[in-house]
């Protein structure tokens, strides 16, 4: 059931190519991964689902060159992750925001934990100094720069996380369930900070998540099973199929649930219905 | 009996800058048997609410009488409070370190100076009490397990201090909706079974939705709200104005409503739904 077009459509310039990977953790374990072929486009924001041990955070992993395929190749925008000498290149060209906020954390201000990885790219003072004002302001967390993190919330603590990659200019941003420790306002704040990554920076967004309403704001839903790519599509069509995504562990939102049990009831409504102005608008026709 | 607060206050950080009132003014009782859940975002005063409730904080200001007893009486035990009320804490899996499940969760009755036999019997009834088959799961390693089944094993750990009150904070976090179907099916039945009062604090209205009767709505340290699981929901906009969510359901038939069709919008499971929609819509339908 994996798309091709993606793949045809060779005027869009693609900053991630997975070819025919396989990851296995040890020799005796079994595949964590098998056979994935993906591209990821240069701007696109794409959200992978998959229940606990599908196989995500171990891509995200892999495109951020922490860990190595057992089989094939990933390519970060052209560079080979088992080149070791791009190693640094490659995390700045992908940068990664984890789950939890506070392991993530450094410094003892916010602007000092910014300020960490341009520091490590040895980059002129003057120049992080506009770099992290630039990245502060960006998140919304300019501020806070003087805060020490651990009095910050936890959306704030990520948006500061995310900081961090800005900070290093990253082109494309791997996000793995970074709301998945965050209550609603929390989410909210970052998934509003990743939108207005993507659509006025032009940032690609690959975003690891569990939560179906996040992965619906996304150009492409990728979900994961057993270490396989089993779905993937606009979010229409992939929440269209609900008893599939079920097998695989996932929800669906609420609201293409109901529009599939008002479907059975007999009604006559769209397919493909992921948000709630959507049902009410064809239930009122 | 009950866990009652009576103008509960306590303060973060007390005459610095960043001083807070965490609890404000905080008047509650949750009776024997009730399945509650407390909602509020970040910040709101659950946390500090709830260790409040087996006296790992004392109060600032106000009481807090566990069945019957003042935590602020000298004589009051808290050894023995704790027993009464059990708090499971977010993430508790990150608190397991024994080599087998079994020695994991017989450590608190160990601690009680149990007999060995009554130990067993309390680590069989608490592997049970949340869905795992005693025998195949005991030996196990901790380590071994998915993390749903972890958080199971960490829940067992404080049931069998066979407390009055279960204490639960953000069970579900963290989990994929899989671990999360797991752990709160478990909890209703434990409390079906087991008869015992559940706390259930949450900042996830669906699962608060699926499970208890009587919600307390926390925020800024004070009782914004408290009433039945329906009463709540119907304030969806108060809700929303506070930082919490309500389920996608809750809004569909909200919206309905607003477009002029009789719907009742204290709904809010799929089920009840697609049937309230069948009931009004029904006659379009092109069968």
């Amino acid at each position: 059931m994996v798309s091709m077009d993606n793949n045809l459509n060779k005027n869009k310039e693609n900053i991630i190519e997975i070819k025919n990977v396989s990851f296995r953790y040890s020799k005796d374990e079994k595949l964590a991964l098998k056979d994935i072929n993906l591209n990821i486009e240069k701007g696109e924001f794409v959200s992978i689902l998959g229940h606990n041990g599908s196989g995500k955070s171990t891509l995200a992993k892999l495109i951020n060159s922490i860990l190595l395929p057992t089989e094939g190749e990933i390519f970060v925008k052209n560079m080979n992750t088992k080149d070791q000498e791009k190693l640094w290149e490659i995390r700045s060209t992908a940068g990664m925001v984890f789950q939890n906020p506070d392991n993530q954390l450094v410094g003892t201000v916010v602007e000092e934990d910014v300020a960490f990885g341009p520091e490590n790219q040895g980059i002129e003072s003057s120049m992080i100094r506009k770099i992290v004002d630039e990245s502060l302001k960006t998140v919304d967390m300019f501020e806070f720069r003087k805060r020490p993190p651990h009095l910050l919330s936890g959306g704030q603590k990520q948006r500061i996380a995310i900081a961090g990659v800005l900070a290093l200019n990253s082109e494309c941003i791997i996000l793995d369930e970074p709301t998945a420790m965050l209550d609603p306002s929390g989410r909210k704040e970052v998934m509003e900070t990743i939108k207005k990554l993507n659509m006025n920076q032009k940032k690609t967004i690959l975003l690891i998540t569990h939560f179906m309403d996040e992965a619906v704001e996304a150009d492409r839903v990728i979900v994961m099973d057993e270490g396989e790519v089993k779905l993937q599509g606009k979010p229409k069509e992939v929440f269209s199929n609900v008893d599939k995504i079920k097998k695989f562990g996932l929800d669906v939102p609420q609201v293409s649930e109901l529009a599939q049990e008002l479907i059975k009831s007999g009604f006559n409504i769209s397919k493909d219905i992921i948000h709630v102005e959507e049902l009410v608008n064809e239930l009122c026709q | 009996m009950s866990i009652k607060t009576v103008n509960l206050t306590f303060k973060y950080s007390e005459g610095t800058q960043f001083e807070t009132k965490a609890l404000d003014n905080i008047n509650m009782e949750i009776k024997k048997g009730e399945f509650v859940g407390i909602i509020g975002h970040t910040g709101s005063g659950k946390s500090t609410l709830i260790q409040h409730f087996n006296g790992l904080i004392k109060p600032d200001e106000g009481d807090i009488i566990i069945e019957g007893k003042n935590l602020r009486d000298k004589s009051t035990k808290l050894k023995l409070i704790r027993q009464i009320v059990g708090l499971v804490f977010q993430y508790p899996e990150h608190q397991l370190f024994e080599e087998t499940v079994y020695n994991d969760v017989a450590y608190g009755p160990i601690n009680l100076e149990l007999k060995e036999k009554e130990v067993e019997e309390r680590v069989k009834y608490a592997l049970e009490l949340v869905g795992f088959d005693y025998k195949e799961v005991k030996d196990k390693s901790p380590f071994d397990l998915s993390g749903g089944q972890k958080r199971r094993v960490a829940i067992a750990g404080v049931l069998a201090m066979k407390p009055q009150y279960l204490i639960l904070d953000e069970p579900t976090a963290g989990l994929d909706p899989a671990g999360r179907n797991e752990i709160l099916s478990q909890i209703e039945k434990l409390h079906k079974k087991s008869k015992i009062t559940v706390i259930l604090v949450s900042h996830s209205m669906e699962d608060i939705a699926r499970l208890v009767n009587h919600i307390y709505v926390l925020n800024k340290g004070k009782l914004y709200m408290e009433g039945t699981t329906k009463e709540i929901y119907s304030q969806s906009e108060e809700l929303k104005k506070i930082g919490l969510g309500v389920p996608q359901i809750v809004d569909i038939m909200k919206e309905l409503k607003k477009k002029g069709f009789e719907v009742n919008t204290d709904i809010f499971n799929i089920q009840d739904a697609k049937n309230e929609i069948i009931r009004v819509f029904g006659s379009n339908l092109n069968v």
